[in-house]
C-alpha cells in the first residue's frame, strides 16, 4: 500500500516558473490525481479573469483563433458538452461535436479508429466523455492532440472538480482547514474522486458520506473520513457537495428504494442545520429534484448550484488557454 | 544575457513633470473632463494612469473614471511563447461606450501591445474616441500606431531595452536604457 | 537421432537432488545418465551451467482452436509452449464450439497430432455448452481422450449441477478442474476489488468471489469423494480452505499462475489492458500468501493459464477488453527471475511444481530423468538475461504486461520424445565461442 500512496507523487510537477510567467507543461488534463497543488492553483487563478469576461456583453476573445476543439461524447451530457463548447467559442476556437447518436461510434467504430480519424483532421484539443474509465488515457496515448477528460466512468471528472473548487474558493477564500462533505453515491462518482484528490491537495479536510453499499473499499486511504450517517457527517462543515443519485443503482440492488435513500441521505433544511451557518451547497447537476436534495435547499440561500454553471465555463476557458497557449515553438518574441 | 545600464534618461522629477504635462495636454485636447476616462494597460500603464488621473483631479477638482486592462488574451504571440503569461483581471468598472478613452502605457515600441489593447477595448464597448498616452516612445513601430501624448521621445537601437521603473511596482521612479552586456 | 547434453545440472524432483551429469538421448528415450558420456555420432549440446529438468507440463492453457484461430491455434500455441520450455500442455475446453462432446476432443487431438509440436491433453467441458445447467456426456469425453473436466472461464454456479459433475466424473477417474468464481459477486468486475479499483473507478472483483467457490467446491468434494483441482488460485484467503481440505485428506490439488505469483494489481494503474486477467492480479499480501502456500505444498502446481487474444481485442477501453495474459513464453523466465533467483523457490521445488506434480495429477509416468524414461526435457540457462519482446512471441497472443521487462533465467532447449522442439541457437553459439 505504501507504494500506492507515493503513486501520485511520482508525477512530476507540471509547472516551470519563468521570469515572465509560468509554463504549464502538461499535454492533457486527465485527472486531478496527477495535478500538483501548484497546477491546480494556476488553473483556478487563470479562471478568475475568465469569469470576468463571461460578464461582458461581448464574450469573444481572439486568443484561440484558428484552433479547433472537438467534443467527443460517448455518454449523453448536454450540460458538460455545452459548457466546453461555449468555453472554446468564447476563446475564439472552432468546435465540432461528435456524439454517440450521430457518429460512427454507434456503427461499431472503436475508440482507436475514431482517434486515428480525429488525428488526421488536425484537431488541437479533444474533449472526451466516456462511460469506460481510462478511455481518455487511452486516447491521449494515441493522438497528438491535447485531451481533456470530461468524465470517464467512475474514475475522474477533473473539470467538474475544478469548477467546484473554483466556486468554493470564491466563497470561502481558501481551502486550508476547510471541512467539505461529499454526500451520495461515492462508489460510482467520478466527481467525488476528482474532488477528493483536488481538495485534499489544497489542504481541505474531506468527509464522504453515503450508503455503505455505495462506499468504495479503502476510500479512507485517500485521506478522507468515512461516514454512514448524514447528521454526523455534516456536523460543522463549510461545504456540502451533493452527488446525483442514479436510479439504475437502485435497480441493481445497491439501495432499497429512492424513498429510503432520500429519507436517509437527502439534503434537506433540517440536515443543513448541522453544518456551519454559512455552509455552501454544491451539486454537479442535473439535480433529481426532491431526491438527493430538497427544493428548499436547492433554491435556498446556501446553494451555489446555478453559479457552478457559470464557473464551469470559466474553468474550461482557463484550461483551454493553459493547454493551447505557449509551449509550441519555445521561442520568445519581443 | 545580462543587461547593463547604459544611461538614465528620466528621474523621478522628470517623470513627474512629463505626467503633469500629459495631464494638461489631455485636458486641453478634450476641453475638460467631460466623458473622459483613463485606462491603464497592465502592468506599468496602471500606476501611470493613476498618477495622471490624480493630476487631472487636482487641476479640475473632479475625479476621472479609471480602468485597468489586461491584454494577455489579445496578444498575437501567445502560441509562440514558451511560458504562460499570468492572467489578471481586466477591471473597467464603467461603460466605455461614448467615452473619450485615453489608453496609458509605459513604453511605445512595436505597437503590438496597443493593437491588442484596442481590440480588448472594443470588446468592452464603443468609445467615442481612443487616445494613447505613453511615458516613452522609443520608435521601431511595426504597425501604423502613434501616440497622442508622449512623455519623452527616446531614439533607440533594437538591441537596447527601455526599462521603466515605477515606485508602485519597482520601488523607484526612473527610466533607463539598458543594453546586453559584453 | 542421438542427443548428448553435456555438463548440465540434472534436476531430480523425486530425490530432490541436483547432480552434474551428461545425458544421452536415443530413439526418444533417455539411454545414458552419467558424470561423463562420450559418444561420436550424437548432436552435442553444451549445457554447462544449465539446469537439465524433466520436461515441464503446463496444466492450464487456452489454445483457442477450434473457433478462435485469430487468437491462437494448436500449431502456434504448442510452439509457444516449446519456446517457453513446456514439453506438454493441457488445454481448456472453452473453445467455439466448446469441447463438451467427443467430436471436439477428437478434433483437438487430431490437430495436435498433425500440427502440434508438444503433446496436447484436452480438457472436456463439465456441462453442456458450458452453461452450468446439464452435465455433459462425460463418458464419451473420457473415451475420446479428455484428461479432465472443466467449464474453465466460468464457474458452475448451480451447486446441485456441480455435485452431479463431481459424482459422475468418479466413474471414469477423471478429475475436475474448478474455475472458482462466484459470478454474482464478480459481476461486471474487471480488476481486483481494493484501493486500486477505488482509485480508478473500475468495478472490482472481490477475493470473496473466489473464496466462496473454493469453500463450496471443497464441501462438495467432501460430499462426493471426487477428485478436484482448483485452478488459478489468486486470493491469499483461499489458501486456508485448501490447506484444511488437504489436511483432512480430501482429494484436492491446486494451481497458481506465474502472474499471480509475481505481479500485483498496481500493474493496471495506467489502464494497461494487457494486465487485465481473470482472476485479477491481487495485492502484495496475496502474492506473499500464494508464495508461502506454494513453498509449503498447499499449492501443488504452477500453470500458465495462457490466454491469448488478438491486439485488436485488447486495444480497447479497459472495461471492454477481454481477460487474459499470453503466458507460455514468459512463465519460466518470470518464475526464475522473481522466485528462484531471490531464493523463494529452489530449482528442485520449481521443477516439482512445473513437471512432477502436473504429471502426477494427470496420471502420467513419474516425471524424472532416468535411463529408460521417455525423453521430455527442459533446459534452463539460469543466468541468461533477455528482454521480453511481445512482437517476437511465437504465440499469436501478444497480450503480455511484461513487454520490455528484462528477466534472468530462460529456457534454451526443449526436448520432446527425444527431439529438440526448441533450441536457442544464439545461446548455444555463444557457448561454443566461450
Amino acid at each position: 500500500m505504501s507504494s500506492l500512496r507515493g503513486w501520485a507523487k511520482r508525477f512530476f510537477c507540471g509547472i516551470l516558473k519563468g521570469e515572465n510567467g509560468m509554463r504549464f507543461k502538461r499535454k492533457d488534463i486527465l485527472g486531478l490525481q496527477e495535478l500538483s497543488a501548484e497546477e491546480i492553483k494556476l488553473i483556478l487563478d487563470t479562471a478568475a479573469p475568465m469569469k470576468e469576461i463571461l460578464k461582458r456583453e461581448i464574450k469573444k476573445l481572439p486568443t484561440l483563433r484558428g484552433r479547433s476543439v472537438v467534443t467527443l461524447f460517448y455518454e449523453p451530457s448536454t450540460r458538460t458538452r455545452n459548457s466546453f463548447e461555449l468555453a472554446a467559442k468564447y476563446m475564439g476556437a472552432d468546435t465540432v461535436n461528435v456524439t454517440v447518436a450521430t457518429s460512427s461510434v454507434q456503427k461499431g467504430e472503436n475508440l482507436k479508429d475514431t482517434a486515428k480519424t480525429i488525428q488526421m483532421m488536425g484537431i488541437d484539443v479533444i474533449v472526451i466523455r466516456h462511460s469506460a474509465a481510462g478511455a481518455p488515457h487511452m486516447l491521449a496515448r494515441m493522438v497528438e492532440a491535447r485531451v481533456i477528460n470530461a468524465g470517464d466512468g467512475a474514475h475522474e471528472h477533473p473539470t467538474q472538480a475544478l469548477l467546484d473548487m473554483f466556486t468554493i474558493r470564491e466563497k470561502k477564500g481558501d481551502f486550508k482547514g476547510l471541512q467539505v462533505a461529499i454526500l451520495g453515491d461515492i462508489t460510482h462518482s467520478r466527481v467525488a474522486r476528482s474532488n477528493i484528490w483536488g481538495l485534499t491537495k489544497m489542504g481541505a479536510e474531506v468527509r464522504v458520506v453515503g450508503p455503505a453499499t455505495l462506499m468504495p473499499p479503502y476510500i479512507s486511504e485517500l485521506g478522507v473520513k468515512v461516514f454512514y450517517r448524514c447528521e454526523e457527517a455534516l456536523e460543522g462543515v463549510d461545504v456540502i457537495n451533493v452527488l446525483r443519485i442514479q436510479r439504475e443503482r437502485q435497480r441493481k440492488g445497491l439501495f432499497p428504494s429512492i424513498r429510503e435513500y432520500s429519507r436517509l441521505f437527502g439534503l434537506n433544511e433540517a440536515r443543513l442545520r448541522y453544518a456551519k451557518p454559512d455552509v455552501l451547497v454544491l451539486h454537479p447537476g442535473p439535480v433529481n429534484r426532491g431526491v438527493e436534495i430538497s427544493p428548499q435547499v436547492q433554491d435556498g440561500p446556501h446553494s451555489a448550484i446555478n453559479e457552478q454553471v457559470t464557473n464551469g465555463v470559466a474553468v474550461r476557458m482557463a484550461l483551454l488557454y493553459l493547454l493551447l497557449s505557449g509551449g509550441e515553438s519555445g521561442e520568445i518574441t519581443s | 544575457m545580462p543587461l547593463r545600464e547604459k544611461a538614465q534618461i528620466m528621474d523621478a522629477d522628470g517623470i513627474r513633470r512629463a505626467l503633469t504635462r500629459i495631464a494638461h495636454e489631455i485636458l486641453e485636447r478634450n476641453k475638460g473632463v467631460k466623458d473622459l476616462a483613463l485606462i491603464g494597460i497592465r502592468t506599468r500603464g496602471v500606476p501611470l494612469a493613476q498618477r495622471i488621473a490624480a493630476k487631472i483631479e487636482e487641476i479640475e477638482g473632479v475625479p476621472v473614471p479609471l480602468g485597468i486592462l489586461d491584454i494577455t488574451l489579445y496578444r498575437d504571440d501567445l502560441s509562440r511563447l514558451d511560458y504562460h503569461p499570468v492572467l489578471h483581471k481586466t477591471e473597467v468598472p464603467f461603460d466605455i461606450t461614448d467615452k473619450k478613452v485615453v489608453l496609458v502605457d509605459d513604453v511605445l515600441y512595436t505597437g503590438r501591445t496597443v493593437r491588442a489593447a484596442l481590440d480588448a477595448l472594443m470588446d468592452l464597448g464603443r468609445p467615442r474616441v481612443v487616445q494613447l498616452a505613453v511615458l516613452v516612445d522609443r520608435g521601431h513601430r511595426e504597425l501604423p500606431i502613434r501616440a497622442d501624448y508622449v512623455g519623452k521621445n527616446v531614439p533607440t537601437s533594437r538591441r537596447e531595452v527601455i526599462s521603466v521603473n515605477l515606485r508602485e511596482v519597482d520601488g523607484i521612479d526612473k527610466v533607463v536604457i539598458e543594453e546586453p552586456g559584453e | 537421432m542421438k542427443l548428448l547434453l553435456k555438463g548440465g545440472f540434472v534436476v531430480d524432483p523425486v530425490r530432490e537432488s541436483i547432480e552434474k551429469q551428461d545425458l544421452l538421448v536415443e530413439g526418444g528415450k533417455i539411454t545414458g545418465l552419467a558424470p561423463k558420456i562420450s559418444i561420436e555420432d550424437a548432436e552435442v549440446f553444451n549445457v554447462t551451467g544449465c539446469y537439465v529438468c524433466p520436461g515441464f507440463i503446463d496444466l492450464h492453457c487456452h489454445l483457442r482452436e477450434p473457433g478462435e484461430e485469430h487468437k491462437e491455434t494448436i500449431a502456434t500455441g504448442t510452439r509457444a509452449a516449446a519456446k517457453g520450455g513446456f514439453t506438454a500442455v493441457v488445454c481448456m475446453g472453452n473453445t467455439n464450439p466448446p469441447a463438451d462432446n467427443r467430436a471436439v476432443i477428437e478434433f483437438i487431438k487430431k490437430r495436435a497430432a498433425e500440427t502440434g509440436v508438444v503433446p496436447v491433453y484436452p480438457v472436456g467441458c463439465a456441462t453442456k455448452g458450458r452453461k452450468g445447467e446439464e452435465i455433459s456426456e462425460i463418458g464419451d469425453l473420457a473415451e475420446a481422450g479428455a484428461v479432465a473436466l472443466s467449464d474453465d472461464g466460468s464457474s458452475v454456479m448451480n451447486s446441485e449441477v456441480y455435485r452431479r459433475v463431481l459424482e459422475y466424473s468418479k466413474m471414469f477417474d477423471l478429475f475436475v478442474i474448478s474455475h472458482c468464481e462466484d459470478s454474482n459477486l464478480s459481476a461486471d468486475g474487471v480488476i481486483n476489488e481494493g484501493l486500486v479499483s477505488t482509485i480508478l473507478g473500475l468495478k472490482g472483483i472481490p477475493c470473496a468471489a473466489e473464496e466462496v467457490h473454493v469453500a463450496r467446491d471443497i464441501i462438495l468434494v467432501e460430499l462426493t469423494g471426487a477428485r478436484l483441482h482448483i485452478a488459478h488460485v489468486s486470493s491469499g484467503g483461499s489458501i486456508r480452505y485448501i490447506k484444511e481440505a488437504k489436511e483432512r485428506g480430501l482429494r484436492v490439488t491446486a494451481e497458481v499462475t506465474p502472474h499471480h505469483l509475481c505481479l500485483t494489481e498496481e500493474l493496471v494503474k495506467d489502464f494497461d489492458t494487457n494486465a487485465k486477467v481473470n482472476p485479477p492480479l491481487r495485492t502484495r499480501e496475496d502474492v506473499e500468501a500464494l508464495r508461502q502456500a506454494l513453498k509449503e505444498g498447499v499449492i501443488d502446481v504452477i500453470a500458465t493459464d495462457h490466454a491469448p487474444h488478438s491486439r485488436e481485442e485488447k486495444e480497447v477501453e479497459f472495461d471492454y477488453a477481454p481477460f487474459g495474459i499470453s503466458g507460455l513464453e514468459t512463465a519460466v523466465p518470470l518464475l526464475w527471475d522473481k522466485l528462484v533467483h531471490p531464493g523463494v523457490l529452489t530449482p528442485v521445488e520449481l521443477v516439482q511444481k512445473l513437471a512432477l506434480n502436473p504429471a502426477r495429477i494427470l496420471g502420467l509416468p513419474e516425471r524424472v530423468l532416468a535411463v529408460g524414461k521417455e525423453a521430455a526435457i527442459t533446459v534452463i540457462a539460469p543466468d541468461l538475461q533477455k528482454t521480453v519482446d511481445v512482437s517476437s512471441f511465437v504465440s499469436l497472443g501478444k497480450n503480455s504486461p511484461l513487454d520490455g521487462w528484462t528477466l534472468r533465467g530462460w529456457p534454451v532447449l526443449t526436448v520432446v520424445a527425444g527431439k529438440p522442439v526448441m533450441v536457442d541457437s544464439d545461446y548455444f553459439a555463444g557457448q561454443e565461442r566461450r
